[in-house]
């Protein structure tokens, strides 16, 4: 079974060696002329104000929040979506009432409204 | 030789390959090793080789959409402009801006590039090729894809820019809040075909391609897949004519041509995945006897995915990023988890019962769409009258709509 993954342990690097290389080319081939102009961070041509690592809103962590609550719901499903069709009907069910709790979960957030932006 | 040679010419260039290579003394586990590299490599290389093809392709349709050109100087009907392009980015320097974290910044384009290419590890081109044939291949294309969120981020957050990392925040905030319905809706035709092969599903689709057993999964798949990609109308990513570039603002070169590169193999990519799972891989008529025909219809579907999603591009404006979060959250997922439970129930029943799966499918799928479309009607309608009141009320507000900015 694991020599399913050795095409993938060879595809990945690869995937980061070809791009790599490229970049590699672009940074021996390219001119280096840096000076304390070019090296101020991009804001349509005003000066910055204050530090970069800036406070983010909570809403960011809300939706990561309830991604992470589905994503593990579904990743639950799938051994039951794999072994669909020696289920009989009441384990089809079961899988049904667990995708419906979590669906009302999802109901109970939108009406406490966590999933605005603002 | 001849005809087997030429319908099958994969089979024959690996049959070649392992009788050369075991000729040489190694055993099979190490020779099929060897021919794993080399096939990596073959599917790295014509992958992003092909981007060449790809962009120049986009630019063509997408100017022909909107009543121009497109490029043409460089070479017949302008095909070398992305080399051009290429030769022009070698040139430029790479301004690194100071205070970057220089590891991280560096491996973003890297990661995002590889997260595309490694989801090719698992697409059956035709019958017999495939890199892999993974059990977990449904799990594993999404969990590849994700990492391209990962390179996002690292991007923003090293640039040492205010905007840059504001972008990144709101990119990832669009990209996992879709990963949501789409994972969701790939439960779809894992329980249609029973297994997370790629290669499984793509051979279960016989009788009847997935697509139109359960076509509001493929729609909200491709939904969901143009926001991943970050394509229009969702390419709030980047909007070009909007901030500066999001959170590739600090990357020039070549290492923003990684990002630019890395989107429209997305694009090409995603065409390929629906091709699969929905559309039957390499189905066809004498597919199985001629495997180089499989792979025709397979690229022939692709190619009218990757149409289907430039044409979308080309044609709606961009929606705001409260707009596109709630038709996510509000509509997207739990239609998602509605179509889920209607094609379990429909299934199982049509399987216990003895009817007819595709009819039953089908049905169920209608209504779903129906009760869709009419909540949705039902809270238009509801909409439109909270404004009238409001308008007619006599406070004349500044917007009707101004609870979202």
């Amino acid at each position: 079974m694991h020599e399913q993954w050795i095409y993938v342990a060879f595809l990945l690097p690869i995937g980061v060696l070809l791009p790599g290389v490229a970049v590699l080319a672009g940074k021996i081939l390219g001119p280096r002329k840096p000076n304390p102009v070019k090296g101020t961070p991009y804001e349509c041509g005003i000066e910055t104000v204050g530090d970069t690592w800036v406070q983010f809103k909570v809403q960011y962590y809300i939706y990561a929040l309830i991604f992470v609550v589905f994503d593990v719901e579904a990743v639950f499903l799938f051994p039951w979506a794999v072994a669909y069709h020696q289920l009989a009907f009441y384990m089809v069910l079961e899988g049904v009432i667990f995708i419906l709790i979590l669906a009302a979960g999802l109901l109970y957030a939108w009406r406490k409204g966590v999933l605005e932006w603002m | 030789m001849g005809w087997r040679m030429i319908g099958n010419p994969f089979g024959w260039i690996q049959q070649q390959l392992m009788t050369l290579l075991t000729g040489w003394g190694l055993s099979q586990a190490w020779a099929a090793a060897v021919l794993s590299l080399v096939g990596a490599v073959i599917l790295a290389t014509v992958l992003l080789v092909s981007t060449f093809f790809l962009i120049w392709a986009e630019r063509k349709l997408l100017a022909r959409m909107q009543d121009r050109l497109g490029p043409n100087r460089v070479g017949p009907w302008g095909v070398f402009q992305t080399v051009a392009d290429l030769v022009k980015l070698l040139g430029k320097e790479i301004v690194t801006p100071a205070g970057v974290d220089r590891f991280i910044y560096y491996l973003a384009p890297l990661l995002v590039v590889m997260s595309v290419v490694g989801i090719w590890a698992v697409i059956p081109l035709a019958p017999g090729v495939q890199g892999t044939a993974l059990d977990v291949g449904v799990l594993y294309v999404v969990a590849v894809g994700a990492i391209g969120e990962l390179g996002i981020l690292m991007a923003g957050y090293s640039s040492n820019n205010k905007y840059a990392l504001l972008g990144a925040f709101r990119a990832v905030a669009q990209l996992v809040s879709y990963e949501v319905p789409m994972v969701l809706v790939l439960l779809v035709p894992t329980i249609l075909a029973g297994s997370m092969n790629l290669e499984v599903i793509v051979q279960q689709q016989s009788p009847m391609w997935f697509v139109l057993v359960a076509p509001l999964a493929c729609l909200i798949f491709l939904i969901t897949s143009l926001a991943e990609n970050g394509r229009a109308p969702f390419d709030l990513l980047e909007a070009e004519s909007e901030l500066v570039a999001g959170f590739n603002t600090e990357y020039s070169a070549l290492a923003f041509g990684m990002f630019y590169v890395a989107e429209f193999l997305h694009a090409f990519t995603a065409g390929a995945v629906i091709a699969t799972l929905f559309l039957g891989g390499w189905r066809g008529p004498g597919a199985e006897t001629y495997p180089i025909l499989g792979f025709v219809y397979f690229l022939a579907k692709t190619l009218v995915m990757w149409f289907l999603s430039l044409w979308v591009r080309g044609t709606v404006p961009r929606i705001r990023i409260d707009q596109m979060l709630a038709f996510n959250w509000k509509v997207l997922t739990p239609l998602a988890l509605a179509v889920l439970t209607t094609t379990a129930l429909a299934d199982k029943l049509a399987l216990e019962l003895g009817g007819n799966r595709l009819l039953t499918n089908l049905g169920a799928n209608l209504v779903v769409a129906l009760v869709t479309l009419a909540a949705l009607r039902a809270y238009a309608r509801a909409q439109r009258s909270k404004e009238e009141s409001q308008r007619i009320g006599g406070l004349v507000t500044a917007a009707p709509v101004s609870r979202h900015h």
